[in-house]
């Protein structure tokens, strides 16, 4: 089964185009077979308000989170999930959702955790299909069951653990993808977001903040490639073979920037910490860094 | 042994609508006190800085609440205002609409503070987005306490 890639010109000059489709495609092509459809959000009932037709549902907290350990799903709950869905390992699985495609990237990264292979975006996500008047459902599809394999997580090489990250420091660029009062350690949650308990705020010493929103254009589309790259080669000091770890609050805004970054711009050594700060924060001895100064990284830390 | 704190009838009777039901069910009845919350009153709809944020929840929800005295004893009113792009956030507080709006201050003020703990839909919205439905009650009883003991 082959499902063609988007040739939109818009998609053209970021590094892996086959990541990345617009509305125009999935409205034609939703219904190819071998093609899954997604919807993953923040709001775990928006789905039920009305989706794209043919698309089902995944939660990040329900579905993908382990509900006892803080850790991702294994993977004979992935295969269960994947099954339920109709997904089998060579299906093309289309992910979109609300908040410029936050949750719908965190979903993406999971699943190349367990190394589904096409997995994509729509470009402008949940609100940019209803910008454009396109169709709305109800209808929750039910797709027969499939057998996909149980494949162990693969986490080393885009996720780190806070042991990695405190071995690293100082020696890998640390991206700090959250809002500024949280980055200086005026506010230890998003504004308008709950307080999820972390005991000190400020950020991990070396680490640059971009926030996350500056690769989303108004439209929740990601910004053309040269403006992302004046923002992260310019502004924030990366190379294009750097060893760059994001973070944020839970990893979730950080999926986004990890897409970006990844898929994009085409770093291939890109790592989302998803600790993040709720780890960092309220770690014991830890270094932080408080103020607009991304701060120095200390000398041989163990944790 | 009697339940110290008794649920508010209202509020007994959503928690055991919500019982009665299974997964995808319960999120359809939530999604219908999502689509039943009425909008504000013109009084509030034109003065949203009366009205105060609950930033425990993560979509953007604001709540007032009055104490209505013409009857005896005196009730409670209560509004909400959340976007529709928040159904679950605007579900909660139809579930508070629907189950306080209009009942005596007292019994309001006596709501189990852990009714959110006690609503069956930690399975199908998750714990974490509970604490949103804590907080709007949190919330309401405070500003009634305040304005008890304002007008006392």
């Amino acid at each position: 089964m082959s499902v063609p890639f988007d040739s939109d010109p818009s998609l053209a000059a970021y590094a892996h185009p086959e990541r990345l489709v617009t509305t125009a495609w999935l409205a034609e092509h939703k219904g190819d077979p071998g093609v899954v459809v997604l919807e993953s959000d923040e709001d775990v009932l928006l789905y039920d308000t009305g989706h794209i037709p043919g698309a089902l549902k995944i939660d990040w907290v329900l579905d993908l989170n382990d509900s006892v350990t803080r850790d991702y799903v294994d993977g004979a709950a992935f295969s269960a999930l994947m099954s339920a869905r109709g997904i089998s390992r060579d299906s093309t699985v289309v992910i979109y959702g609300d908040k410029s495609n936050w949750w719908a990237a965190y979903a993406l990264w999971v699943f190349r955790l367990f190394g589904h292979e096409d997995v994509r975006l729509v470009n402008g996500g949940r609100a940019k299909w209803i910008a454009e008047g396109r169709e709305l459902t109800k209808d929750v599809p039910r797709p027969a069951a499939t057998s996909y394999p149980v494949v162990q997580r693969e986490d080393a090489p885009i996720r780190a653990y806070q042991s990695t990250v405190l071995e690293t420091l100082g020696r890998h660029p640390l991206i700090d993808v959250r809002s500024v009062p949280e980055y200086t350690g005026e506010r230890t949650h998003m504004a308008e977001y709950p307080q999820e308990g972390v005991l000190r705020g400020g950020h991990i010493p070396s680490a640059v903040n971009v926030p996350w929103s500056k690769a989303a254009a108004e439209d929740g589309t990601f910004k053309p490639r040269a403006e992302l790259e004046a923002i992260y080669f310019g502004d924030a000091g990366l190379k294009a073979d750097s060893d760059v770890i994001t973070y944020c609050r839970i990893g979730e805004r950080s999926s986004h920037t990890w897409f970006v970054l990844t898929y994009l711009l085409g770093l291939d050594k890109v790592r989302n910490y998803d600790g993040s700060w709720t780890e960092w924060g309220n770690s014991v001895r830890v270094p932080v860094a408080q103020g607009p100064e991304a701060g120095t990284a200390p000398v041989a830390v163990s944790a | 042994m009697t339940d110290p704190t008794p649920m508010p009838a209202a509020l007994r009777g959503i928690i055991d609508d919500f019982a009665a039901l299974a997964g995808q069910d319960k999120l359809q009845l939530l999604l219908e006190f999502a689509e039943n919350l009425p909008a504000l009153p013109e009084r509030y709809a034109d003065h949203p800085e009366l009205l105060e944020p609950v930033p425990e929840c993560q979509s953007p929800v604001f709540l007032i609440t009055e104490v209505d005295r013409s009857v005896t004893p005196a009730v409670a009113r209560l509004f909400f205002t959340a976007p529709p792009e928040a159904p679950t956030t605007r579900g909660f507080a139809g579930i508070l609409r629907e189950g306080l709006d209009g009942r005596p201050v007292d019994e309001v003020l006596a709501t189990p503070a852990d009714f959110a703990m006690q609503l069956p839909v930690a399975d199908v919205v998750s714990p974490l987005r509970l604490r949103g439905l804590s907080a709007m009650l949190a919330r309401v009883k405070r500003q009634l306490a305040e304005a008890t003991r304002a007008g006392a």
